[in-house]
């Protein structure tokens, strides 16, 4: 293999990587930018979703194999259902948990989506136990080769589904009413209660927003690095990360963060040292913060 | 007073939720046994023929990435109890009959745990033996505890750290080798291994480095899966067979995988074999395509992998989905159905160097472990409701095994059991190996109970060592 492919291999790589953290910070993006929370459970809902389609696509044993979930529908119908159970949990969670404490601050509600992942992270342990699930790939099939380096069909899946989905929400936020609605709430919360905008129904459609696209990485994911009730920890933090890059409020930002941040990981292990890939994504961090400091964390989070 | 009825709620959920979790994370899954607490209660009246009950503390990895191995070891110690007693006990040395007790505790992967959890079951629940933990971090992690507590200690993980004390003290210092020179010391190393890098009695390393710890083995930790080294061994004699002359590797950046490739280090060159990539991953890793990339880039003949199936399946599909058209080696960090079940058809043509467990049934009638393991096969089946079996298991009921033999031989105070450990043991026929423990060998098997094991059609398939051994 020469350096060129091996080259063309890590950024192949870095994308696929990129694209799911670019994912789960969108998730982060949406939620902090209507309700000021960073929600800690973004993570979690990626590990909901993956596991609630194994468990529709595939003959499953629930709660340590005492329940068996038989139902076996065809890929395509797992993922849509998982993505809306999953949506709908979202909303749940954010009825149950976060609107009743609405009054509290913004840490206090930071807590409770800490809380929120860890009883999550409970719940996937008592139904599917310790076990990683794994998917299917999409479409089976030999790679495409480039120049000696492979992109495999799942790899354009993810790097795909990334990209119509901010494409999508890109849509959605900029040419419909509720987009526009979301994005006062965005701007000024304030404000945009006394134009009429129900700032509380913004919000709880954020965290079904959230929950989706978690979800939706979540499954296009599995098929290469397989699910398990503890995987969505290392997939919150990877796009907090991601999302404080872009500043916590900014979509597209947050998205060149992922992918950056995939990248570095990548070329990083490939061309340094394998041993410091996490470091190196969290040195990253560390220095782009330093550099771009007050332009980072924008004012939002010195005024709460 | 809605909303406060709903938070409430939604507090006592969580609560339950998280006390379900742990709950579940501590008893005995397949059937509720009876809880350890409730025994010591003295509130049944003991049979004037049964003595205190001898008491095991099992430490394992029941959940995190390590469950694959803590699940079957936690099930194989509960079903022991359950037959032992159901026999009656233990009859020990004083003529009484004693109840085996199993005190399960999880470790969840983490080392700070398992040392918590080894203090809290020779503290508070003062068992008589120590087993565990399931993996290697965590079990050198527990050698200490218990070596300061003088309570005997049975490991399930592989590394030879656990069994021999470590030089991590003297880490960047450069002692003598006799006869072959100066060596600098790095991360994981323990005078055993000095001792088979530069063939050279470990004794002789000890005489000339007064400076050393001299005990060549920790007095109170004993072990029952192979080390790393046999292993390295047995994979060194099929890439010879193959005319394989250079691997690249990709090992876990924990104890286990630096002990495996300090191993393969010792092993491969000197059978010819370069090593011209050591690649390293994160435990809990999902994504190995740049360090594979790297690999695929030195061209080598093959690769070896050193993980457990949380990682090691991972691993083996993108090995597939980069294009590799090399042999993919593993070690025995992977003998467990779980590699199989998530791999598919990835896991397709991997070897690597296992017990005999997982290929009872195809050994020869000749072979002296057979019987042992057709009837453990059996016995986990039932009482399990048909979990595969696996190698783990196999480490447990070792370890349980030789501790009840010994109990049964010189009681439960803990310098006897010592003793029986050292000398006892002698040709005991058990899952892993057939083992003969002495002062100065806390493994007690070696490269004699491995076999190599091929995964084809879902399954593992015995590979004869006529296809690789005693190659020239």
């Amino acid at each position: 293999m020469s350096l060129e492919s091996q080259l063309l291999q890590y950024l192949f790589a870095g994308l696929t990587l990129g694209s799911i953290y670019a994912l789960i910070a969108l998730g982060f993006v949406t939620i902090y930018n209507v309700t000021g929370i960073v929600n800690f459970a973004q993570g979690d809902f990626a590990m909901l979703g993956a596991l609630i389609t194994v468990t529709l696509y595939q003959r499953t044993g629930l709660f340590n194999r005492v329940i068996t979930v038989d139902l076996q529908l065809p890929l395509p119908l797992a993922i849509v259902v998982a993505v809306i159970l999953t949506t709908l949990i979202g909303v749940v969670l954010y009825v149950l948990a976060i609107r009743p404490a609405r009054g509290a601050s913004v840490i206090s509600l930071i807590i409770i989506t800490i809380g929120l992942s860890i009883a999550l992270r409970g719940l996937g342990l008592i139904i599917w136990w310790t076990d990683p699930y794994p998917l299917p790939v999409f479409t089976p099939g030999p790679p495409i080769e480039i120049a000696g380096a492979v992109l495999t069909r799942q790899n354009v899946w993810v790097i795909g589904t990334m990209l119509a989905i901010v494409i999508g929400l890109y849509l959605f936020f900029e040419h419909t009413l509720l987009g526009k609605a979301l994005r006062a709430c965005a701007v000024n919360r304030d404000a945009a209660r006394l134009m009429g905008i129900k700032a509380d129904q913004m919000a709880l459609f954020s965290f079904a927003l959230g929950a989706a696209v978690s979800a939706i990485a979540g499954i296009v994911i599995t098929p290469s690095t397989f699910m398990a009730y503890d995987s969505g920890t290392l997939l919150s933090l990877k796009g907090f990360v991601a999302a404080i890059m872009g500043g916590l409020t900014n979509a597209p930002l947050a998205v060149v963060g992922g992918l950056l941040l995939g990248l570095v990981e990548a070329f990083g292990a490939g061309l340094l040292s394998s041993a410091y890939k996490d470091a190196f994504a969290f040195l990253t961090m560390f220095v782009l913060l330093l550099v771009w400091a007050s332009g980072l964390f924008g004012r939002r989070l010195v005024e709460a | 007073m809605l909303r406060k009825a709903v938070l409430l709620f939604l507090v006592v959920g969580l609560l339950l939720a998280v006390a379900a979790c742990q709950q579940q994370a501590q008893t005995p899954a397949p059937e509720p046994t009876e809880a350890p607490a409730q025994a010591e209660a003295p509130t049944e009246a003991p049979e004037p023929q049964e003595g205190e009950p001898y008491k095991l503390g099992v430490v394992v990895s029941v959940t995190g990435p390590a469950s694959a191995l803590g699940v079957p070891e936690r099930d194989t110690a509960l079903m022991l109890m359950e037959k032992i007693n159901a026999a009656g006990g233990i009859k020990g040395p004083d003529g009484l009959m004693h109840k085996l007790e199993v005190i399960v505790e999880d470790d969840a992967t983490d080392t700070g745990q398992a040392v918590l959890a080894a203090k809290k079951l020779i503290e508070q629940d003062q068992v008589h033996v120590l087993i565990g933990s399931s993996g290697s971090p965590a079990s050198i992690a527990m050698a200490p505890v218990a070596s300061e507590a003088q309570i005997p200690m049975i490991s399930l993980a592989s590394s030879t750290a656990i069994v021999h004390p470590l030089l991590n003290d003297f880490e960047g210092q450069t002692i003598e080798i006799p006869g072959k020179g100066e060596h600098t010391i790095g991360p994981g190393e323990t005078v055993i291994y000095l001792s088979r890098l530069y063939d050279v009695d470990p004794k002789a390393i000890l005489e000339a480095n007064p400076d050393l710890p001299q005990e060549l083995v920790r007095p109170w930790v004993f072990k029952t899966p192979q080390e790393n080294y046999p292993v390295a061994q047995v994979q060194a004699d099929y890439w010879k067979a193959k005319g394989v002359t250079k691997v690249g590797s990709l090992g876990v950046n924990n104890a286990f995988g630096l002990d495996s490739r300090l191993a393969m280090k010792a092993v491969y060159p000197k059978a010819g074999i370069e090593i011209v990539a050591d690649e390293l991953f994160q435990p809990k890793d999902k994504d190995f395509r740049a360090q594979l990339t790297k690999i695929k880039g030195l061209d080598p003949e093959g690769v070896v992998v050193h993980a457990t199936p949380g990682e090691g399946a991972p691993i083996t599909v993108q090995f597939r989905e980069l294009g590799f058209d090399v042999p993919l080696m593993q070690n025995h960090g992977i003998g467990s159905k779980a590699f199989i079940d998530l791999a598919g058809e990835a896991a397709e043509g991997v070897v690597f160097p296992i017990g005999k467990l997982l290929v009872a049934e195809g050994l020869p009638d000749s072979d002296p472990q057979k019987e042992v393991l057709l009837q453990y096969i059996k016995d986990y089946d039932e009482y399990t409701n048909g979990a595969p079996r696996s190698t783990f298991g196999g480490h447990a009921w070792d370890a349980v095994m030789i501790a009840v033999r010994c109990l049964e031989k010189v009681g439960p105070e803990a310098d006897a059991l010592r003793g029986c450990f050292e000398n006892d043991i002698k040709d005991f026929v058990g899952i892993t190996g057939i083992f003969t423990w002495s002062p100065v060998d806390h493994v007690g098997i070696s490269k004699e109970s491995l076999v190599l094991v091929q995964i084809k059609n879902g399954t593992w398939e015995y590979v004869p060592p006529e296809q690789y051994a005693n190659v020239p």
